[in-house]
């Protein structure tokens, strides 16, 4: 086409730019003034500039103990990303295939996205204290709770990862030429072998995706965790109890520091997916190197 | 893709056939619903375990009594009574439920109505005006990073901006626009609802532009050469082949609206009453099965809608 752009092209894109000011720039607004001077207070101007709120936070003398929820959510976030990329992948291969529980599955992974967070959460805590109070009533009367960061709360995770991961392997699929496989198993690749060599390498890509929305989903998550994650908080619930008493800049210096965590995996993974996708177009032609 | 394969297949079918064959016999140690089994088995635990099972428990302690400090797992409507008190007493005034549910529904339209706004045209830049596929990629992302960054945090980030002391207000009273700083910028439905556009928009953006980047372009040459003003071509033809973008956008944010307490809370400064924050009001006073009565009230309504709205697309079909 060789018009010029209509002007409806300016109009959307001075609205789009607006749009992404909009995003943006409030979290910058707090990046900024995460590095306010000691005497500074919450809002603007900047009262000189200091790592001092940021320093802090690191010593521990804040308000919260920032390397205890630090760790944990650290922890929670990495099984989360791997399970929710193991049983994403593994139930993506299964719906190539008609099964028996397909239309369950599917829905239930719907329903886990889009019925409200706190009644998931709710639920899981009741069921925790549920099998609680069997096992204080048959097995062991001074048993204290079952409820947990990696029972409970990995589960609550779960339920709100796995079904994006899920709709990413459905999206995988459509796209995915079934007749690679084939050909694979034509020159006598076993299935484990045709999924090896051949599917997991075309859609690594994309699973890394699962695995950035698996951990940062997790490292985030509130509502969920808010009732079943028991007695020890994450990040996330750290900073939301802190909105309500706070009135210095470490509240700021906190998000900037969870922030800094959040961003770094995005650039990673979309750093490794760009490298995957350039060696992919580089070397996708493997015409007579035969397979390894 | 690779023609080699076209032409294998089209010259010798019969190669294709029987390698068909020799698979399946290959196979025949492991049969192909066992695998799908193992395969979708781990995830359909997973919801089971941590959604389905305690959604069942939600719904059987909402009829379970209760004191103050304790369930008591015996039949009770108390949950329900104690939730609906004075619904019927206090006509023609509402009680305390059905106003905080009108309250939340006002929220949710309102979040719906901007976020549906700003999502189609984002959409709608991104799939039509951005012609090069690099920049709808990089734009697109652009959205998508806020994302996956912390709610709170930028939730907090409007405390500096909407603050009685923050830009906004420093902002108007020295162009001398108001003399004193005003208190509904900041803990206010406003910055409620501006948080939750804030934060969901994404929701909308992305199934609309999904909807959008598949219809084939050359319908809207065709609805231009047969004279369509750009108006009617949005209308007739854009509008009605996103509408299932538009459906899914308009069911995520509407049920994420709908059960939200947490933005409610920090934005609302955790005096606004919504149907997910009694929820939570409720768990902390440990009235488990009022909570869960609450939790059953609000999945009916969640699910009402949904349904209205399904009947518009089929949702399993766009996926």
């Amino acid at each position: 086409m060789k018009e010029g752009r209509p002007r409806s092209f300016y109009v959307l894109a001075i609205f789009f730019a607006a749009y992404t000011l909009f995003l943006y720039g409030p979290m910058i607004a707090i990046y900024v003034l995460s590095f306010q001077g000691p005497q500074g207070g919450l809002t603007f101007p900047m009262n000189g500039v200091s790592t001092f709120w940021i320093a802090k936070l690191f010593q521990g003398t804040g308000i919260v103990d920032l390397g205890a929820a630090f760790r944990r959510s650290l922890l929670l976030g990495i099984i989360v990303m791997i399970v929710t990329v193991v049983l994403s992948v593994a139930a993506g291969m299964a719906f190539r295939r008609k099964f028996k529980a397909q239309s369950i599955l599917f829905y239930s992974a719907i329903a886990s996205l889009i019925v409200p967070s706190i009644i998931t959460s709710l639920g899981i805590s009741l069921e925790f204290r549920i099998i609680d109070d069997l096992i204080k009533g048959t097995i062991n009367e001074n048993f204290e709770t079952s409820m947990g960061l990696l029972t409970s709360g990995l589960g609550a995770h779960l339920t709100w990862t796995l079904p994006f991961g899920l709709l990413i392997m459905f999206a995988i699929f459509n796209r995915f030429d079934p007749r690679l496989e084939e050909a694979a198993r034509d020159l006598g690749a076993t299935p484990w072998q045709a999924f090896r060599h051949v599917v997991l390498p075309i859609i690594l890509p994309s699973v890394i995706g699962i695995g950035l929305f698996g951990f940062t989903l997790s490292w985030d998550e509130l509502a969920r965790s808010s009732q079943a994650i028991g007695a020890v908080n994450t990040l996330p619930l750290d900073l939301q109890g802190l909105t309500t008493t706070v009135t210095n800049p470490d509240i700021y210096a906190l998000g900037t520091v969870i922030s800094v965590v959040s961003f770094t995996v995005i650039a990673l993974a979309l750093g490794t997916i760009h490298m995957l996708n350039k060696r992919q177009a580089a070397k996708g032609s493997d015409a007579g190197k035969g397979l390894v | 893709m690779d023609t080699s394969e076209d032409i294998l297949q089209q010259a010798s079918p019969d190669l294709v056939r029987g390698s068909e064959t020799a698979r399946r016999s290959k196979a025949a140690r492991l049969s192909p619903s066992f695998i799908s089994w193992l395969q979708a088995g781990p995830m359909m635990l997973v919801f089971l375990a941590f959604f389905l099972i305690p959604l069942v428990f939600v719904v059987i302690v909402s009829f379970w009594d209760y004191n103050e400090y304790q369930l008591l797992p015996a039949f009770s409507g108390r949950g329900y009574t104690d939730t609906f008190e004075g619904c019927i007493a206090q006509l023609p005034d509402l009680c305390t439920i059905a106003k905080t549910y009108l309250k939340t529904l006002k929220l949710c339209f309102l979040v719906w109505i901007i976020t549906l706004f700003i999502g189609f045209w984002v959409a709608y830049f991104l799939a039509f005006h951005v012609k090069s596929k690099t920049w709808q990629m990089g734009l697109s992302l652009l959205c998508t990073i806020p994302f996956w960054t912390s709610n709170v945090i930028r939730m907090i980030a409007w405390i500096p901006l909407l603050g009685r002391n923050g830009l906004v207000n420093s902002g108007l009273v020295k162009t001398g626009l108001i003399n004193h700083p005003v208190e509904w910028l900041l803990f206010s439905e406003f910055s409620v609802v501006l948080a939750l556009v804030h934060l969901f928009t994404f929701f909308m953006v992305v199934p609309i532009f999904n909807s959008m980047v598949r219809i084939d372009k050359s319908l809207i040459e065709a609805a231009y050469d047969a004279g369509a003003t750009g108006f009617q071509t949005l209308v007739n033809v854009i509008i009605p082949l996103a509408k299932p973008g538009i459906v899914i956008g308009s069911i995520f944010v509407i049920t994420i609206v709908m059960g939200d307490f947490i933005t409610i809370g920090v934005m609302g400064g955790q005096q606004i009453a919504a149907a997910g924050k009694i929820i939570e009001t409720r768990v902390n006073a440990l009235q488990f099965p009022a909570a869960a009565a609450n939790a059953v009230i609000l999945l009916v309504i969640t699910f009402l809608i949904i349904t209205m709205m399904s009947r518009i697309v089929d949702i399993k079909k766009e996926l």
